[in-house]
């Protein structure tokens, strides 16, 4: 866009060309000496470590004996792709993500309409405890949740007792749905005002004529959020949406605090962490993480396809 | 400004304690957990009966404070070394991208796009045996290098967003009106930019603070492990007894910190994170 801006035209007898592009050329390389450092150590940080993940993942290669070393080609992904364990950790981590984000959604979205609606005096009140979740340790929250539901120390118990299924007795971490409820309202709960603070950006982007022209058109609140605000605003969601799914598939801190992976509640991310750190099975290990890096490509992949989510565009460069 | 309604004025007050209930819950939860002395935990209760500082006392100055203090210290100095050096080079790529014309430009965008997307998990193999041989397990700079993965990526993205709203004409304007190029530098870009790269600096602050997957894959002593790692360790001490109410209050005390920064600068975060957001 601001190409021409900076490239003075010159008319002069002299060859247009050379002033232009030296000063071009001085720029980009003004440019990569300024920005350079930061996308070296990017590379350098994950580009590296994914292809070493890749070369190790085709070794038979456990620390325990690291002399017997030996090259497999694929058969390590062979292993993992047969094992019931995987494809059960990949179906648990869809859950999670599918259902939280889903909940995520619609709170966030509350949560955004109530911070952009509210009058100033209660805006900063809002916000501030809105930012509480944000910026509290996951493991935190974790410990916050799993206390709370515990059989022994929890008060849930106590204070739900009344409903039908929950008693004195009712223990969440030994059943896979319950283990998962709590792991998805602490994940919930930490990632909402992440969201409905995207949310909150998309919302302050519709222009407010739109809203006021429903409003006189007689337009219910419902009609209005329907056929106004949610329309106007999907390139907003469609970001908060995949970042969020894209975060929730990486999910570990819950799972690692509150049940460690037991009774059926294994995500990829504790999956790959076991298997390399765990267990020093560096080869097959690696073959997971290679896995959980495609399954990310592939949301990603599917998502701006499919769903023609413009992450560049709405997260600010065009 | 319209004079609220009764019936409007009620709702948001509903509004209000409903939202401020919804984010302090948990962290009353464990607040009060924290106060709850060792053999009162099972009573089922919300708010302890005797309230205590026992917690306190054993993670600061009793038999958990070997395990919880040099953990706090590894999380401080970690943290805000990896922001540091995460916010320095963010300035001067975002920087670049602002106010530069050169090729590469979206590459750069793109790339801290794709690495804030990336599975941690996949990083820590690698490095895991990259860092047991060239001795890097269990130290500082094997956790701050990593970290820069979580930091960097959205320490450009706010600061590109914040960069591109300064009006960068001021510059020439003060060295139009006598000033160096230094001194336009100084009094005139300096402090809109103050903001915007402090503000950064928080966010990036607030999310290596988080960290626990790197934090527990990477280090073994308290030579560099972080609270939130250290905190999972405090249950596996024993079996039976498990250690609520130290985890607790150490929970609280590396909750602290965050609320204090959320209640000083709540306007600049949020403007940090939607602008590094939605801004077409």
């Amino acid at each position: 866009m601001s190409t021409d801006v900076s490239t003075p035209e010159r008319t002069t007898g002299k060859p247009a060309k050379t002033p232009r592009s030296e000063r071009a050329r001085a720029e980009a390389r003004l440019g990569w000496w300024l920005a350079g450092p930061a996308f070296v150590v990017m590379l350098a940080v994950t580009l590296y470590p994914i292809l070493q993940a890749f070369f190790d993942s085709l070794f038979s290669y456990r620390l325990t004996a690291p002399d017997d070393k030996a090259f497999v080609g694929l058969r390590n992904y062979g292993v993992i792709l047969t094992d019931s364990v995987f494809w059960q950790a990949l179906w648990v981590t869809t859950v999670i993500m599918i259902v939280s984000v889903v909940i995520e959604l619609v709170l966030g979205f509350a949560l955004a309409l109530v911070m952009h609606r509210a009058i100033k005096s209660l805006r900063g009140l809002l916000r501030t405890a809105i930012l509480v979740p944000y910026g509290i340790i996951t493991v935190v929250s974790a410990f916050a949740w799993f206390y709370a539901f515990d059989i022994n120390s929890g008060f849930v118990n106590h204070w739900f007792a009344w409903l039908p299924g929950i008693s004195e007795d009712t223990n969440w971490f030994a059943h896979q749905g319950t283990s998962l409820f709590v792991i998805i309202a602490s994940e919930v709960w930490k990632t909402t005002p992440f969201i409905s603070l995207l949310l909150l950006a998309g919302l302050a982007q519709v222009p407010t004529e739109l809203e006021e022209a429903a409003e006189v058109d007689g337009a219910t609140w419902w009609q209005r959020l329907r056929r106004v605000l949610i329309p106007n605003m999907k390139a907003a969601i469609m970001v908060a949406v995949l970042f969020r799914a894209l975060d929730a598939f990486r999910i570990f801190d819950n799972v690692f605090i509150m049940t460690n992976g037991s009774n059926g509640t294994t995500v990829l991310s504790l999956l790959a962490y076991r298997t390399s750190i765990g267990r020093l099975e560096i080869g097959l290990g690696s073959a997971i993480s290679v896995l959980l890096f495609l399954c990310v490509i592939l949301i990603c992949f599917v998502a701006i396809k499919l769903f023609r989510v413009d992450l560049a565009g709405a997260r600010g460069e065009r | 400004m319209r004079t609220m309604s009764t019936k409007l004025k009620v709702w948001w007050a509903v509004i209000t304690v409903l939202v401020l209930v919804y984010a302090l819950f948990p962290v009353l939860s464990i607040l009060a957990t924290s106060f709850k002395l060792p053999s009162e935990l099972d009573l089922g209760r919300f708010f302890p009966k005797t309230w205590t500082t026992t917690n306190y006392e054993q993670i600061l100055t009793g038999s958990a404070k070997d395990l919880f203090l040099p953990a706090l210290r590894n999380s401080i100095g970690i943290s805000l070394i990896a922001t540091f050096v995460a916010v320095v080079l963010a300035t001067l790529a975002a920087y670049a991208i602002a106010r530069l014309d050169f090729p590469g430009k979206r590459l750069v965008l793109t790339t801290a796009l794709g690495v804030s997307i990336f599975p941690v998990i996949s990083i820590v193999t690698p490095l895991f045996n990259l860092w047991r041989n060239i001795g890097l397990y269990d130290t500082w700079l094997g956790l701050i290098i990593p970290y820069l993965s979580l930091t960097l990526p959205i320490s450009i993205w706010t600061l590109a967003a914040f960069f591109r709203q300064i009006p960068w004409e001021l510059e020439q304007a003060a060295q139009v009106d006598g000033a160096t190029s230094w001194q336009a530098f100084r009094k005139a870009i300096v402090p809109l930019a103050a903001p915007g790269v402090f503000t950064t600096a928080l966010i990036a602050f607030f999310i290596a603070w988080n960290d626990f997957v790197y934090g527990i894959s990477l280090t073994s002593t308290s030579a560099a492990r972080p609270v939130p790692a250290a905190l999972a360790f405090f249950t596996g001490a024993s079996q039976f007894e498990e250690p609520t109410g130290a985890i607790s209050a150490a929970a609280v005390v590396v909750t602290i910190p965050v609320v204090i920064l959320v209640l000083l600068f709540q306007r600049q975060i949020v403007s940090g994170l939607t602008q590094g957001a939605v801004k077409g």
